[in-house]
């Protein structure tokens, strides 16, 4: 399968403080890639280096064939390709559907599609009752169904999310999970990454699997291999919940 | 003298006009300068806003003698004429606008949370995108710019007596009434003027609060 996205020996330091250490691999078309790990790891960083919304301090990102960096004139048009939803869930200061609609309307839509294609998304998400009241409103696990519909919206031909169901009541969660299934079952030549703290999310929803430690990838394998027979001892303890800090 | 009610009204709206043109003057410069200088990257940056919050003590006499000087017969706008005409006024207390809501503009984007700003760009936002969209997020402290912006002209008497000459039926403006009735002994006449200029000030004040609380949809 043709790679979508990858990082070429990616290292990270803020302030000196190192948060990736020489990150090496390439998702396919196609694949559900997780990265699991610790809290502190870099798991975040990692998608972040992916959307260009962090530049790299070493390494270089390769996406659909072409080296990009932060500072290109290209990046913008890069991440409008590419579907984001952040750890943290943020909501604009306007209403429900105007925080959906705001991807579309940054990409230059025209009004009535908006509207047309903002009502339908809210009513899949079970939001549409709460449509005309400020986002900021909404409780803390609608805010993160909002994201996520705000992220895919436009369709992207890529998917980074970032604990994307984290704190959600497990009908949520399904909801969303089946979301992104949906998204990879419309067009083959879809991607998406996921990181995650949740070992049965991963195991539901990834083909392959990839474990950080302290910054370094430990392992990378097939969903199978990752679950039943790890490499190294500290996927091993990962996936079976030993304490891992 | 301010005797008639009728003068009154006219001082009363002159008042008004001048400081509101003058607040929307320059918030239409500074707010787009603070959010540039608050949210674009590059050199000289501290130096900019160092420079921009000092300029909030800037002497209102001495905005008065710079306009005064550009447009009196000597100066080299000398040839527009309008040295003691309202439009005299508003360009001096556009001046004292102008630093104040560039400050607390770029005070009001900065402080939008990084988060805010990464989701928007991790949407796909261009920069210039961005930018509005962070104004937006910025709103209470845009809205709290022109405040401020409106409150220091509306008050302000140096700049406005220097370039407006107080002159009845024209420039007077109820800041320069006052000094005038007060100097005349009629203080009871001066305290009432001061009183309107307070209602005027307040009522202002209470429009925009209003529109800062105004509920985002
Ligand atoms: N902007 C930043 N400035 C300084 N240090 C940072 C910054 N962002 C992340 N770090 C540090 O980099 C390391 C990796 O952070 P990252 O957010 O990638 O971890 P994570 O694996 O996503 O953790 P979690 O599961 O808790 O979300 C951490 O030690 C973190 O403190
Ligand atoms: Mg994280």
């Amino acid at each position: 399968m043709k790679t979508a996205i990858a990082l070429e020996d990616v290292s990270k330091k803020y302030n000196g403080v190192v948060a990736l250490k020489g990150a090496s691999f390439a998702v396919s078309k196609g694949e559900v890639f997780g990265i699991v790990g610790p809290s502190g790891a870099g798991k975040s960083t990692i998608l972040r280096i992916m959307d260009l919304l962090e530049a790299p301090t070493k390494g270089r990102l390769l996406i659909d064939g072409q080296y990009v960096a932060q500072t290109d004139a290209r990046a913008e048009t890069v991440r409008r390709n590419i579907g984001m939803v952040l750890q943290k869930p943020v909501v604009l200061n306007r209403s429900v559907a105007n925080n959906l609609g705001y991807s579309l309307m940054i990409r230059g839509w025209d009004e009535h599609r908006i509207a047309e294609v903002v009502d339908a998304e809210l009513k899949r998400l079970g939001l549409h009752g709460r449509r005309r009241t400020n986002a900021r409103n909404l409780s803390g696990g609608e805010m993160q169904r909002l994201c996520f519909a705000r992220a895919t919206v436009h369709a992207p031909s890529m998917l980074l999310l970032d604990e994307f169901a984290a704190n959600l009541d497990p009908a949520n969660v399904s909801l969303l999970e089946n979301q992104v299934q949906e998204y990879m079952r419309e067009d083959g030549n879809r991607t998406v990454v996921i990181v995650t703290h949740n070992m049965f999310q991963a195991k539901r929803m990834c083909t392959r699997i990839a474990l950080i430690w302290d910054g370094e990838i430990v392992e990378i394998a097939d969903r199978k291999k990752f679950f039943e027979n790890p490499e190294d001892a500290r996927t091993a303890a990962f996936v079976s919940g030993e304490s891992v800090y | 003298m301010v005797s008639t009610g009728n003068e009154l009204l006219d001082v009363t709206l002159l008042s008004l006009y001048v400081s509101g043109m003058a607040t929307i003057l320059g918030s239409a410069i500074g707010i787009p300068l603070g959010a540039l200088i608050g949210l674009k990257e590059f050199g000289g940056k501290g130096a900019v806003k160092t420079l921009t919050y000092t300029l909030y003590g800037f002497p209102p006499v001495l905005s008065g003698l710079v306009v005064y000087y550009m447009f009196s017969r000597a100066g080299p706008l000398g040839d527009l004429g309008i040295l003691f005409t309202p439009t005299a006024m508003i360009i001096a207390e556009t001046f004292l606008v102008i630093p104040l809501v560039t400050g607390i503009t770029i005070t009001s984007v900065v402080e939008v949370d990084r988060s805010i700003k990464d989701t928007v760009k991790a949407l796909g936002a261009s920069p210039s995108q961005s930018i509005i969209t962070v104004m937006r997020e910025a709103w209470v402290g845009l809205v709290m710019a022109c405040m401020i912006g409106f409150g220091r002209v509306i008050a302000e008497v140096g700049a406005a007596y220097l370039v407006g000459g107080n002159i009845d039926g024209e420039t007077r403006v109820l800041t320069t009434a006052i000094m005038l009735e007060t100097r005349m002994g009629h203080f009871e006449w001066a305290m009432s003027l001061g009183i309107v200029l307070l209602s005027v000030a307040l009522m202002v004040f209470l429009f925009l609060r209003l529109l800062q609380e105004r509920e985002m949809l």
